[in-house]
């Protein structure tokens, strides 16, 4: 129960009884900050269960009298997009192939790039580091425009390709960070010890460094994971009208003008895309706190 | 080694691994940032072109009331987030420090906005916030008739409901880098306060505090950062409606370059936001990388 962020033991002035009205207070704060937490979440739920003649008459936060299944349905089959009536589905498939290539691609790049940094530092390396992490701060739309162009050139503009290679850029300098500075924890007599008896760059980063670093891979997908799910800009811009992931979708079914809102509809889809980050979130615990503890510099 | 390569050549399966960095670091975060700027002098309108004009596109940009609106809700959102942020975000930590019992669970929901897309977390608080069905309807139905809330209908408010979001979403970061702040005070330091008897309010207040400078930092710097780009959330909330109430810069950037094909007027305005953030960040790193510098940052 007592696992904590930096992994030291809870401090400060310890309450004397469970029940000392001084605890009571910091429950009934920590409560009613929970509730505050967790309204917009039950309110999406609750509203996704309802049907709209419900919706019509009731209150957001009464639970349904009679729970339907409905909107789920249309909202991953039929929901409109505005031009398409193909549900959100479309969107988490574009999703999930915008995300698995890019995961992949770079926790590869970053993690070697930072072994070479941690271990092989050459002649501007730490130049290059520095300005990279710097350019993690610079607001994604100063870049915009000249890689629109780029990616044009290179034929890769408003493609899978294209919105693949944007998000293994702007990921580098997270990751990259991330792997360095675990690298540079580790003993470096392991180091020492590999290049005396003969392996070189590659050997040593796989069958030295690899295995021994199974913990911050595992921050490094979770923190991509959640990073590409929930990018708009990126996929609005590079990925194409075809290849729109599901945030894209979502915004699309939810702000399009035309037609009849369905709230219980636009609340399904909702909860549908944001259940991926929301399940990863859940079930990494103190990975995604350590992520963020360190992805908190992407912003 | 037995014989020492060509300088260039040495350690090159290094330099080969740090191609992909090195190309990143030359060709779009230097060589894409210096072109915005340089396009950003150019009457450059739906394709670029090197005719200069000096400061034409800058002076005209704030001739815009678009982007004057835009700028004016930046610093509304940027101030009140960063002062509720920091004040909540600490006080939930500081709570949260004090050997609670269920301290997993408190923080799992405090933290899970976070894990949120700006789109869910911007698309949620509408449909909290639409009056026709959300709290205003909610606080009518039980009795008081003429409570109003347009939050989300009177352009004098729309900024505070983009505010009220996107608290709820990033709070719980602060918290977690607050947490790992005060778990970094040497426990001997509340051993001393607590044998001089002073209390503990007194104690944060005058001792913790001060002693958590770079944390608090830190924290400033990253969300700032964070806020200069806010974009998503003001899409999925309001899309800058009613009218132009609500419009952030970055979404001007966007709209200018993408939608009305307006170059030149885009990245005037994205380099005023990459000004924005050196402003920021420069005096930061000045302090931060100085040859000695404290601890206390967060932890890895």
């Amino acid at each position: 129960m007592n696992s904590s962020l930096s992994g030291a033991e809870p401090r400060g002035s310890r309450p004397k009884r469970f029940l000392s009205p001084a605890s009571i207070m910091i429950y009934s704060i920590l409560f009613i900050a929970a509730v505050y937490y967790l309204i917009p979440l039950y309110v999406m739920v609750m509203t996704s269960l309802k049907g709209m003649p419900e919706i019509r008459l009731g209150n957001i936060f009464s639970p349904p009298v009679e729970v339907t299944f409905q909107p789920w349905a249309t909202a991953w089959n039929s929901a409109c997009t505005g031009l398409y009536c193909e549900g959100i589905k479309v969107g988490f498939f574009n999703s999930m192939k915008i995300l698995v290539p890019s995961v992949i691609l770079s926790i590869i790049i970053a993690s070697v790039n930072g072994y070479a940094l941690a271990n092989w530092r050459f002649k501007g390396s730490e130049l290059f580091f520095t300005t990279l992490i710097f350019g993690a701060f610079i607001p994604y739309q100063v870049m915009l425009y000249p890689l629109v162009i780029i990616t044009r050139n290179l034929g890769i503009f408003g493609t899978l390709t294209g919105v693949i290679v944007i998000h293994t850029i702007f990921g580098m300098p997270i990751l990259t960070l991330l792997f360095r500075n675990y690298f540079v924890s580790l003993p470096p007599e392991l180091f020492k010890a590999a290049r005396v008896d003969g392996a070189g760059f590659w050997r040593i980063f796989l069958q030295i460094m690899l295995p021994m670093s199974l913990p911050i891979f595992v921050v490094a997908v979770i923190l991509q994971v959640t990073g590409i799910w929930n990018d708009f800009l990126f996929g609005v811009i590079f990925a194409g009208t075809k290849n729109f992931p599901m945030t894209v979708q979502l915004n699309n079914i939810v702000n399009s003008t035309q037609g009849v809102k369905e709230y219980n509809v636009n609340m399904a889809a909702t909860i549908l895309t944001g259940a991926v980050p929301l399940l990863v979130y859940f079930f990494s615990g103190k990975y995604f706190v350590r992520g963020i503890a360190a992805g908190a510099v992407k912003g | 080694m037995s014989r020492r390569p060509f300088a260039p050549l040495r350690n090159l399966n290094a330099k080969i691994a740090a191609v992909p960095m090195i190309v990143t670091v030359l060709v779009v975060f230097v060589g894409c940032t210096l072109w915005t700027v340089l396009y950003s002098f150019t009457s450059s309108r739906s394709l670029p072109t090197l005719d200069f004009v000096g400061f034409d596109q800058y002076t005209r940009l704030f001739r815009t009331s678009r982007w004057t609106v835009s700028l004016k809700n930046l610093a509304i959102f940027g101030l009140l987030s960063l002062a509720f942020s920091l004040i909540i975000g600490f006080i939930l930590a500081a709570l949260m420090d004090q050997k609670i019992r269920f301290e997993n669970t408190f923080r799992t929901i405090f933290l899970y906005p976070h894990a949120l897309s700006f789109i869910v977390t911007g698309l949620v608080w509408q449909w909290i916030l639409t009056p026709a069905y959300g709290v205003q309807k909610v606080v009518r139905d039980l009795g008081f008739e003429t409570f109003s809330f347009p939050i989300l209908t009177d352009g004098r408010f729309t900024i505070y409901a983009i505010v009220i979001a996107g608290l709820w979403q990033g709070t719980g970061l602060v918290m977690a880098l607050m947490l790992a702040g005060l778990r970094n005070i040497d426990d001997e330091i509340w051993k001393a306060a607590r044998v001089d008897g002073i209390p503990a309010w007194k104690t944060y207040l005058f001792i913790i505090i001060p002693m958590m400078r770079p944390v608090f930092i830190t924290t400033l710097v990253i969300i700032s950062a964070a806020i200069v780009k806010v974009y998503d959330l003001v899409v999925a909330l309001t899309n800058g409606g009613p009218g132009i109430s609500s419009e952030v810069p970055a979404k001007y950037v966007y709209d200018l370059m993408f939608s009305r094909g307006n170059l030149g007027q885009g990245l005037a305005a994205s380099t005023i936001m990459l000004t924005t953030v050196l402003i920021i960040l420069v005096p930061w790193a000045l302090l931060e990388f100085r040859p000695r510098y404290r601890k206390g940052k967060i932890p890895k």
